[in-house]
């Protein structure tokens, strides 16, 4: 496992440093590199937020059909990614049945993201809202503390550490996510892309010298995830 | 915290209406366009010799991967929580890397290694051995991508359960191979069945590694989900047909895999 990698950090440096420096600051690059890291910042905040409802949802609500949502949320883990992909090109693309275009843009990208990291928002909250001590939403309201004032002061500061670290997984997942973009993004560059690509016009040195900037990213990630004690690092 | 009827009705309404949208009505429409122009269409393209071999590398792919990684996967997991130790947490850091780097680099790492020209090419071409491009190298990218889940899911509850019940069968004679089988291992049962769960899951659908280091050859280096992607990067509206009847294919492996992991999820931190 770590000898590969090596390669690739290897493969990068093989090149004098300038023609790294070039191969990474090539406005091709740095624009691939600056849509990736957009589009998964974006996914991790719409995750984090749409995941704490949905697990809001789930805990605390009560509703017929509610065993069938929960164990739909895992579908983005069992469904393979490229089926992900042609799946929002079937219902947002052009033969679109609901007149929604927007395959091969950005949008499909952020859509294809969301698809494949809601497991992560959703179910790293979850356990720890089940946990939290009720009583002492009880008691702040009992003082006259409002819902949102609640929510506020109670209840997201107990949330806090795993919305962060879902939405850290999710923009990890986001930056090197290839299979369920392949379908959709058209001519939207996005770096797993570029690195495919070059790979596939024969230019390891250049998918090398952009790997090795995403690899850094996610040990930054990784790194930052063992603080936060997430779920990963248990 | 009382919350009002009006705040409930909405906050579920938008957490369904998010995952209709997000989840149900995507994954409705592929089964939709798979079987619109009927049913013995769509059974034509995944019975084609493509996809017939395509769907069997797939499973032999996940034959191989799965059983690997699992014997890996409860090994590594009790040298990271019972010996501890340098070795141990640096195995522990190691263990999440396929979790956070993309398919493509892995892909790459794997083609600069033993690739013609990567470190290993010469040597392996010497002894007529081709991992790139070949069955072999997608064996190895599935192996990679697949590595942490079993780790991830036996570790937690190694820790649950403890090592009393181990410690007794040493103090009775029991031979640490012996303790394993009767004590240790159905003590983690559900969390092995969970993380093979998600491993399977992961081998039958990888595309990004695998992507890299296939020849994308009908019938020798094609995989199901590379089969989608090929059908659907055609030109010409006929194989797209193809393209969702595939999709279609592996939503339904998929399913299962979904059952399985609603089935053993609940348990899985269950001591026995």
């Amino acid at each position: 496992m770590l000898i590969p990698l090596a390669a690739v950090a290897v493969e990068a440096f093989s090149q004098s440093p300038s023609a790294l420096w070039q191969s990474i600051t090539n406005p091709l690059v740095l624009k691939a590199l600056g849509v990736t890291l957009g589009a998964s910042l974006l996914v991790a905040a719409i995750g984090a937020v749409m995941g704490t409802v949905v697990a809001w949802v789930l805990v605390r609500d009560q509703f017929p059909g509610k065993r069938f949502v929960n164990s739909l949320i895992d579908l983005p883990f069992a469904l393979p990614t490229i089926v992900a992909g042609l799946t929002l090109l079937a219902l947002y693309g052009p033969d679109s049945p609901v007149g929604v275009h927007l395959a091969y843009t950005r949008a499909a990208v952020v859509m294809a993201l969301l698809f494949v990291t809601l497991p992560f928002s959703v179910r790293s909250v979850q356990p720890v809202l089940l946990e939290v001590d009720r009583e002492v939403e009880e008691a702040a309201a009992s003082l006259g503390a409002s819902n949102a004032t609640t929510f506020r002061r109670v209840v997201l500061p107990a949330l806090r550490p795993a919305i962060l670290s879902g939405a850290a997984l999710a923009f990890a997942r986001s930056v090197g996510e290839i299979g369920s973009l392949l379908l959709v993004v058209g001519k939207v560059q996005i770096a797993s892309i570029v690195i495919f690509a070059d790979v596939e016009s024969d230019a390891p040195q250049a998918a090398a010298s952009l790997s090795l900037v995403l690899l850094v990213v996610s040990l930054v990630v990784l790194v930052a995830m063992r603080r936060l004690g997430g779920r990963v690092a248990d | 915290m009382l919350i009002s009827r009006r705040t409930t009705l909405s906050l579920r309404s938008l957490a369904l209406l998010y995952l209709t949208l997000m989840l149900l009505a995507p994954v409705g429409v592929v089964f939709y366009r798979t079987f619109e122009h009927g049913f013995g269409v769509a059974w034509a393209w995944i019975t084609t010799p493509a996809a017939v071999s395509a769907f069997w590398l797939s499973v032999t792919l996940a034959a191989i991967a799965v059983p690997l990684n699992t014997i890996f996967g409860v090994t590594a997991a009790l040298v990271i929580v019972r010996r501890r130790g340098r070795l141990a947490s640096l195995l522990n850091s190691l263990i999440d890397l396929p979790f956070v780097i993309s398919p493509v680099i892995v892909g790459l790492a794997l083609t600069l290694v033993y690739g013609n020209s990567g470190w290993f090419g010469s040597w392996l071409n010497g002894h007529g051995i081709q991992v790139i491009f070949a069955p072999a190298g997608m064996a190895l990218a599935t192996i990679f991508v697949s590595l942490p889940f079993v780790v991830r899911e036996v570790a937690p509850v190694l820790v649950e359960v403890g090592d009393e019940q181990e410690q007794a069968a040493a103090t009775l004679g029991a031979s640490s191979w012996q303790s394993f089988w009767r004590v240790t291992l159905p003590s983690i049962r559900w969390g092995v069945a969970y993380g093979v769960v998600l491993s399977t899951a992961r081998a039958l659908g990888e595309i990004g590694a695998v992507l890299v280091v296939s020849s994308n050859v009908a019938g020798s280096t094609l995989t199901l989900p590379l089969l989608v992607y090929q059908r659907d990067s055609q030109l010409g509206s006929s194989t797209v047909t193809g393209a969702y009847a595939a999709a279609s294919e592996l939503a339904v492996m998929s399913l299962i895999v979904l059952l399985a992991m609603t089935a053993f999820s609940p348990r899985r931190h269950e001591p026995r």
